[in-house]
This record gives structure tokens, C-alpha cells and sequence, in this order.
């Protein structure tokens, strides 16, 4: 009995290390101070992340990656609420159909969606940009929203919403006063999520951008040149840490009031 | 008082090939407790929900205090519903769950606070304002729901199943309390319940239904007394079924064969005609009487009982028969098994506690 604990231990163990241990040499060589990524290392160093604040075709690529992600969130959640409010709510002809069709996306290579549309929008006499990759990471992060959404939402009360309209308040004031606070945390998790794929997102943007770079974008161009190399390294330690914080909200706000819990959690906004 | 306060005309509501209701048509007098009674997928539910608003029929029309409600959406129906899940709002308290149906009312705030805290103290739940749903027992949550849509008030209230989630004893004091509430007030009660012992002791009137359609209408005693059909009289409490044939019409009587108990003459209270057609007796067990001696009643069998069941107010006996192939159910108040040498035992039966059904 104890041995086997042991062995599923040891297990775990090996599994985080395989997961986490290329990432954290990213912060590690971005504090060392040499161009190179290689041990020993030579010495402490904040250098790198000052090259990396004072550039400003840095901040261009990142409020280029801000715009696309805020748009591509909440156009994808706002879609992915109303599909998943169908799909928990009702029962309907199609529905796996539909359900699957919605989720293909999340499946096909990106490569392919990418290609995809890059031809219609050429063939349609468009401009690259920042628009198709905007258009493209809705169609990516849709079903990433779905599976958020419908899990909060299925097991959710609808009888809740019947009471609401039996107190007199329309479908609006339903939504605004019942669904919505409830709903919540899941739409919040979905944004952040939505965001976070967005904004990490390379291979459309890679097909797409023309030459508005986003974030991994302009990562990417960096490393042509070893030179500029650390303050890569130190920009990536940075997204690490932010993509962490965002995700693990994201996944606090999902679970958030499905517990005992709930009405101390719920979110008041209409007080 | 109104007769006709609620009308249902000629109601049907189908979902695909299901007749959930099937043309209801009945009245429910203003101020009434009234039941609707039956098993589940009976379509007592969908009735009710169709009087919410929540459905909207497939043919008729219905009618409130003169004025036709079939089209209007929930919130613009003068009715207000307690949930059979109570469906109290998780993200506030209870105060605010109680508040949640005044705001489009046009009251002021000191209205609206004196609604509140009146009704509150109506269902008994003064110092709970503070509390969330999942601080209340299934009992506090039933009296908010309560509250929550008595506090609009409605010219109608529906109750779907507002007590089946309580343990036995909480629901016999919440009908005993919902019964003295529903007299205070005054208001009209719609309650769908599939518990005929809670349909019965709490309602004016009960309709029974069953597979979309009402089997009966009419007070708790005398759908007891004088069951319809065959489905309200089996369902509505407990009885024995025995098989007969007409013979001949008697005035008010009619002479019927009972299968191996010979001729005997019995009200016709369905009035049956005597065209040697089947039809069924009804019997209830706690008209019968079980003795160690022979009655002088109008009928009296030697039996043997082959089980009891102790049920501290009474006791139910299982009585074979040598005339009778089915076991006869019977209960009294007086014997236990002991009383009985060898389970031998008469039962005994009056005629004027024979109910004559239609064979269906």
C-alpha cells in the first residue's frame, strides 16, 4: 500500500518536472547576465528586462496583442453565451450537429484555419492586419468560451429564471437581475481564458498580421538576431508569469459558487 | 363570490405526439383552495404551468376574473407561483428575494418596506431578512418562496409540489399552516400535488387527473364517497375490486351479480343501465368489518387472514377467501393478529358501502 503511494508520488513528481522544467529556464537565463543561453551562469543581471521597457516597437506589438485579444474575447464569450445558454437550456433538433460544429475549430490544425483565411480575405481584396487576425482568433477562441460556459451554465437552476418572470420582470430584467450575476464568474473565466489564447496566439497571427506584429509576432522577429535574444528571454519571463495569474483566476472564477458556498459568492451588481 | 373567477376552456397542450393536456375545460371559484390531483405525467403540472405562463396551450382559452390571460406573458399575469424546487435566488438574501417582484409595482419604499416585513411575519420568518438560501432549511426556504410571491399580491396562487421536498412531519404542519394562511388571506389557491392523503385534507376541491384529462371534480368527500370511475376510486385512497355483471334496474337500485358472491341489490349511484354489462364494485377496507364471529350483515365470509400490517392508529388484514380468489384487504381498529385462532375470521360487508364503477 505504501509503495504503491510512493510509486504514484515519484510519478506526479516527474510529470510536473517534464511540464515546468524548460519553462523556468526562461526567468532563470533572463536575470543572467551574457547573451548566451547556456550554464554556468555568469551573474545576476536586470539589464535585459530595461533593453526590453525601453523598446517601443515592443509596445506597439503589445497594444497591437491587447486590441485583438479584448475584441476576440468578448466577441467569442459573448457568442459562446448564447450558444451555451441554447445548448444547456434546450433540447433541440441538430443539437449535436451543432454542438460539434461549434467545437471543430478547437480541432482542425491552425495551420489549415490560418491558410484558410488568408485566402478568402486576399481573395476578397483585403487588407492584412490586425482585423482577419482579430476575425481569426474569435473563430479559435469560440469553443475554448463554449466549454467554459456550458460548464457553469449546465446544472444551472432555469426554474430561476421562471420565478424572475413570474415576479414580474421581462426576459431583460431576467437576464440583468438572475442570469447574469449568476453566470458571472463564468463569463469573467471565459474573457480572461479568451484573452490569454489570444494573446499567445501565433500561427494565425504569423499568416495574418501583414506588418501590424503582435506580441509573439515581434517575439518571433527578435530571435533572428542573437543579440537581441535576453530581452526576449526576459519578455517571456514576464507573459509566464501573467499568462499563470490569468489562467489560475480563470479557473478560481469558474469553480467560484459551485460549492456550498454559492450565495455568500454570488456577485451582486444591480444593488 | 365568483364562481367562475378562473376559467379553462376546451385547454389542450400538446409537445409533439403527447397530449400532456387534453381539452380540459373546469372552473375554480374565487377565493377557492383547489387541487389538481394526480400521477405524475398526469399533465396536473402542465396545467399549472399554463396558468403561470410559462406554456402556452395548443387550442382554448383561458380566463382570469373575467379577463383572458392566454397570450399574456408570465410577468404581465396577476398570478404568482411557488416552485416546487422554492427556485430562491442564490445571489441574494432573503429580503432581497422578497423585494424582487415589487420593484415594477410603482410602491415607495416605505410601502415596499412594510409589504416586506408584513408578509414576513405572515410565514413566520421575521429575523431571517439577512440570510441567504443556502442558510435555510428546506422548511424556511418553502416559507420565502411563500413570501416572495404572496408579497405581490395575486389574484391566484400556484403551488407546484411545494411540499414534496419536506420530511413527513414538517409537511403535515405546512399543510395545516398553508390551509390556515390560504383562509387569512383569502386568496385564490392552485395546488398541484401528487398526494391524494394532502390533496384531500387540505382542499374546497380537487380535480383528479389522469393521461391529460380531468377524471373528477368534486370536494374530497365526495371523491371518497362517490368515486367516478374506476382511476379515481383506486387512486384516491385504498381499495378492493370485485367483478360483477348488471342484471336488472331497480328505481335508484340495480341487482348485480359480484362474481361467486351471488345477486344483491346496490344504489346505482352512475346510473348504469342493466344490459348484463360488466362493471366493478368498489369496497373500501375500512368499511368492512373483521370478527371471529359470524354478522348478521349483508354479506359475511369465512377467511382466513394470511398477513397483517400494524399501522398504530389501525390495523390492515389480508383476508383469503374461499369465494373470492383475489385477498381481500380489510381494517379495524380493534383486533390484532391474536385476537384470531388460526388466522380463521369473518368479514363482513353492507351493501350500502358498495360502490358500482364502470368496467373501462
Amino acid at each position: 500500500m505504501e509503495q504503491k503511494n510512493n510509486t504514484l508520488l515519484i510519478y506526479t513528481l516527474l510529470y510536473f518536472a517534464f511540464l515546468y522544467i524548460p519553462v523556468l529556464f526562461l526567468p532563470i537565463f533572463s536575470f543572467n547576465d551574457a547573451n548566451y543561453m547556456s550554464f554556468p551562469l555568469s551573474g545576476f543581471t536586470t539589464e535585459h528586462y530595461e533593453e526590453m521597457w525601453a523598446k517601443t516597437n515592443l509596445h506597439k506589438a503589445l497594444w497591437a496583442s491587447i486590441k485583438v485579444g479584448v475584441v476576440a474575447s468578448v466577441v467569442s464569450t459573448t457568442i459562446a453565451l448564447f450558444a451555451a445558454k441554447a445548448f444547456a437550456r434546450y433540447k433541440f433538433r441538430g443539437q449535436n450537429i451543432s454542438y460539434g460544429a461549434i467545437m471543430i475549430p478547437f480541432l482542425i490544425p491552425e495551420i489549415i484555419l490560418a491558410v484558410a483565411i488568408l485566402v478568402i480575405w486576399l481573395s476578397l481584396g483585403f487588407k492584412l492586419g490586425l482585423v482577419p487576425v482579430t476575425l481569426g482568433h474569435i473563430l479559435f477562441c469560440t469553443p475554448f468560451a463554449m466549454l467554459i460556459l456550458i460548464a457553469r451554465i449546465e446544472g444551472f437552476d432555469f426554474s430561476l429564471e421562471e420565478a424572475s418572470r413570474d415576479l414580474g420582470e421581462n426576459a431583460w430584467g431576467t437576464f440583468y437581475r438572475v442570469s447574469l450575476p449568476l453566470y458571472l464568474p463564468g463569463i469573467i473565466a471565459s474573457l480572461l481564458l479568451s484573452f490569454i489564447i489570444s494573446f499567445d496566439e501565433f500561427v494565425l497571427a504569423f499568416f495574418l498580421t501583414g506588418s501590424d506584429a503582435t506580441l509573439p509576432m515581434y517575439m518571433w522577429a527578435q530571435m533572428r538576431f542573437i543579440q537581441k535574444l535576453p530581452h526576449v528571454l526576459a519578455l517571456g519571463a514576464v507573459i509566464i508569469v501573467f499568462t499563470t495569474f490569468i489562467v489560475l483566476l480563470a479557473f478560481w472564477l469558474r469553480n467560484l459558487g459551485q460549492g456550498k458556498e454559492k450565495a455568500e459568492f454570488g456577485i451582486k451588481i444591480h444593488e | 363570490m365568483n364562481d367562475s373567477f378562473i376559467q379553462i376552456n376546451g385547454i389542450s397542450k400538446h409537445f409533439g405526439n403527447v397530449k400532456a393536456v387534453d381539452d380540459v375545460s373546469f372552473q375554480i371559484k374565487e377565493g377557492e383552495f383547489f387541487s389538481l390531483l394526480g400521477p405524475s405525467g398526469c399533465g396536473k403540472t402542465t396545467l399549472l404551468r399554463l396558468l403561470a405562463g410559462f406554456e402556452y396551450p395548443t387550442s382554448g382559452n383561458l380566463l382570469l376574473d373575467g379577463s383572458d390571460i392566454t397570450a399574456l406573458p408570465p410577468d404581465k399575469r396577476p398570478t404568482n407561483m411557488v416552485f416546487q424546487n422554492y427556485a430562491i435566488f442564490p445571489h441574494i438574501n432573503v429580503e432581497k428575494n422578497v423585494q424582487f417582484g415589487l420593484r415594477k409595482l410603482g410602491l415607495t419604499n416605505d410601502e415596499i418596506i412594510k409589504r416586506v416585513k408584513d408578509v414576513l411575519s405572515l410565514v413566520k420568518l421575521e429575523g431571517y431578512e439577512e440570510r441567504y438560501s443556502s442558510q435555510l432549511s428546506g422548511g424556511q426556504r418553502q416559507r420565502v418562496a411563500l413570501a416572495r410571491a404572496l408579497v405581490r399580491q395575486p389574484k391566484v396562487l400556484l403551488l407546484d409540489e411545494p411540499l414534496g421536498a419536506l420530511d413527513k412531519k414538517l409537511r403535515d404542519e405546512m399543510q395545516l399552516e398553508l390551509r390556515t394562511l390560504q383562509k387569512e388571506i383569502g386568496i385564490t389557491f392552485v395546488f398541484v400535488t401528487h398526494d391524494q392523503q394532502e390533496a384531500i385534507s387540505m382542499s374546497d376541491r380537487v380535480a383528479v387527473m389522469s393521461e391529460g384529462k380531468i377524471q373528477q371534480m368534486s370536494s374530497p368527500n365526495e371523491l371518497y364517497k362517490n368515486p367516478q370511475n374506476i382511476f379515481v376510486s383506486d387512486f384516491i385512497g385504498e381499495t378492493n375490486f370485485l367483478k360483477a355483471k348488471t342484471e336488472s334496474k331497480d328505481g335508484e337500485y340495480i341487482n348485480v351479480n359480484i362474481e361467486d358472491l351471488g345477486s344483491f341489490k346496490i344504489k346505482n349511484n352512475l346510473n348504469i343501465n342493466e344490459n348484463a354489462s360488466d362493471v366493478i364494485c368498489s369496497v373500501r377496507p375500512e368499511t368492512m368489518m373483521i370478527d371471529k364471529e359470524k354478522s348478521d350483515w349483508d354479506i359475511c365470509l369465512e377467511g382466513k387472514i394470511k398477513q397483517t400490517s400494524y399501522l398504530g392508529e389501525m390495523t390492515k388484514f389480508y383476508v383469503e377467501t374461499k369465494e373470492i380468489e383475489k385477498i381481500i384487504t380489510v381494517s379495524s381498529q380493534y383486533f390484532d393478529n391474536q385476537s384470531f385462532q388460526d388466522g380463521k375470521c369473518f368479514i363482513s360487508i353492507n351493501l350500502n358501502d358498495i360502490s358500482l364503477l364502470n368496467k373501462k
